[in-house]
């Protein structure tokens, strides 16, 4: 069987209303990598994990998610978008959530069909959430809705996971403990983090990509511990900017 | 309450009033709820007014030109459906004057419906009625009516109830699930547009919004899912319609706006003491 990367963007560019938010950009991302997408606020992060699901179309150049284009692509790709965006005191349960995975897979009306449900067990089992299958979503905590969202995108049953800003408003040991478990998923999958975390990144990430209007990649590496378990308290990778980029910015 | 109850055994036009309320309960049960969790009560006030346009125009018609088969109900449907169809494109491709162009569909469907009404000779006491809701005026033709629309609002309301959910908790999720965000959006809208044309029949144009909402706010506090809250909502509405309609009875007050001043005072009731029951806990 040919190799094939998981994502290949070429020379892609795109423009919201005129400005320019990503330029040149050129990517590959290869099975089972975990690689990290970091950035300012506004430097197109989510812009660059929207085009890879073909939410938004680029001004010039080509994505490519597993050799198609990123709309074909979608039902080999599980999603959890920014949660920001969610309405916490929505009135619906766990089960349900996790369900809404299973869209967009043949029927679509009447009672729920037995391998959907199954896959949404299996889903909840994975994330360790199965015992609050019947609890409402407003009664979970941060970093229990968190770990919802991810069963809800491995409900898809996908090969290729993204994720838009899963560790925001968490604290450190609840987002050690979801990094634990995207760690797991990773065994499986490949997975495209969002995260507007500093340089910083836990111990396990194979590839950060700086996204800034331009799009930098560089490899992680092992900073002092003692220095970083004081800072953090816990493991931590540096990521060296000075080995690709003279002026030593990201850029 | 109990002059109330002998006068619906008594008189037919008490007991189609409170079969309105009834049939109304159900759509806004189900309807309100996803119009309260997709935040689109604003787009839904803007369906309501310009609802007066269809009416007017159907009542001019009917009596100045002698259409008799045209009913204020067929330009309130029209003309709902309309707007809502207007409203949401306009929504969906103007994101940042979307509320611009809701105000202004909202007041031309008024001041269409306005004018046509003045320019139908004679007393124009219907206005008042379409504004604020007669429900003692229902006839048996429109309780079919109202009936017919029910059925259609809730069933379409129901069946696609999963796309419903999942749009409403999370479009752009379902968009990558390979839904159809604007189909479901429009769907929606018009079947609120339905909903609204029914309720107008019970409270008028002006307060449809608050029986829309209301009920499906006060379910949100009780219940853990979607459904749950359809049925809550669904029960709050008929208590808050017949409960209105009683003690509106023998005092002859207006019978919407006693609903609408019953239902907004469980609603406050309700939020103020959820809000206490949370500071008491933390």
């Amino acid at each position: 069987m040919k190799y094939e990367a998981v994502i290949a963007i070429e020379g892609l560019t795109f423009r919201y209303n005129g400005v320019p938010v990503l330029e040149d950009v050129n990517l590959t991302i290869n099975q089972k990598e975990f690689v990290w997408v970091v950035g300012p606020n506004g430097g197109g992060k989510t812009t660059l994990l929207k085009l890879m699901l073909g939410l938004l179309k680029p001004v010039r150049g080509i994505v490519r998610v597993f050799g198609r284009s990123p709309g074909k692509a979608r039902p080999r790709v599980g999603y959890m978008p920014q949660y920001v965006r969610l309405d916490p005191q929505f009135p619906v349960d766990v089960m349900d959530i996790v369900l809404m995975g299973r869209l967009g897979n043949g029927v679509q009306w009447g009672p729920r069909r037995r391998q959907d449900k199954e896959a949404a067990v299996q889903a909840l089992r994975e994330v360790g959430l199965w015992e609050k299958h019947g609890r409402s979503f407003s009664t979970l905590s941060g970093g229990q809705q968190r770990r919802l969202l991810i069963a809800r995108a491995l409900a898809c049953e996908p090969d290729l996971l993204l994720l838009d800003e899963p560790t925001a408003n968490l604290d450190l040991a609840v987002e050690q403990e979801l990094f634990e478990l995207l760690r797991i998923l990773n065994q499986r999958l490949t997975i495209v983090m969002v995260s507007h975390d500093p340089a910083f990144v836990s111990q396990f990430v194979e590839r950060v990509v700086c996204v800034n209007r331009k799009v930098a990649v560089h490899p992680t590496s092992e900073m002092e511990e003692e220095i970083m378990n004081e800072l953090y308290g816990r493991r931590v990778r540096m990521v060296r900017h000075d080995q690709y980029n003279a002026n030593g910015r990201c850029v | 309450m109990n002059e109330f109850f002998e006068a619906v055994v008594q008189h037919r036009f008490m007991l189609n009033a409170l079969l309105t309320g009834i049939l109304a309960s159900v759509a806004c049960g189900v309807v309100g709820t996803y119009v309260v969790t997709r935040r689109i009560t604003y787009l839904a006030g803007g369906i309501a007014h310009s609802v007066l346009g269809g009416m007017g125009v159907a009542y001019y018609l009917a009596q100045v030109h002698d259409f008799k088969s045209i009913h204020p109900m067929h330009g309130a449907v029209a003309a709902a459906l309309l707007a809502a169809v207007l409203i949401g494109l306009v929504s969906l491709r103007a994101k940042q004057r979307e509320d611009t162009v809701i105000g202004a569909l909202w007041a031309i469907g008024m001041a269409v419906g306005i004018i046509f009404i003045s320019a139908t000779p004679g007393y124009n006491e219907n206005l008042m009625s379409y504004l604020f809701g007669n429900i003692l005026l229902v006839s048996s033709g429109d309780l079919w009516l109202i009936a017919g629309l029910d059925v259609l609002v809730v069933a379409v309301g129901l069946l696609f109830y999963n796309q419903f959910l999942a749009v409403c908790f999370d479009e752009e999720f379902a968009r990558v699930r390979g839904i159809n965000i604007e189909f479901y959006y429009l769907l929606l809208l018009c079947l609120t547009a339905l909903t609204v044309v029914i309720l107008v029949t019970v409270v008028g144009i002006v307060m449809v919004i608050a029986l829309l909402t209301l009920p499906a706010a006060v379910a949100g506090h009780f219940s853990k899912t979607l459904w749950q809250t359809m049925l809550l909502a669904t029960f709050c509405s008929v208590l808050f319609t017949v409960f209105g309609l009683g003690i509106s009875y023998s005092p002859n007050l207006p019978s919407g706006a006693t609903i609408i001043v019953v239902a907004g005072a469980a609603y406050l009731g309700v939020a103020i003491s959820a809000r206490l029951a949370k500071v008491r806990r933390s």
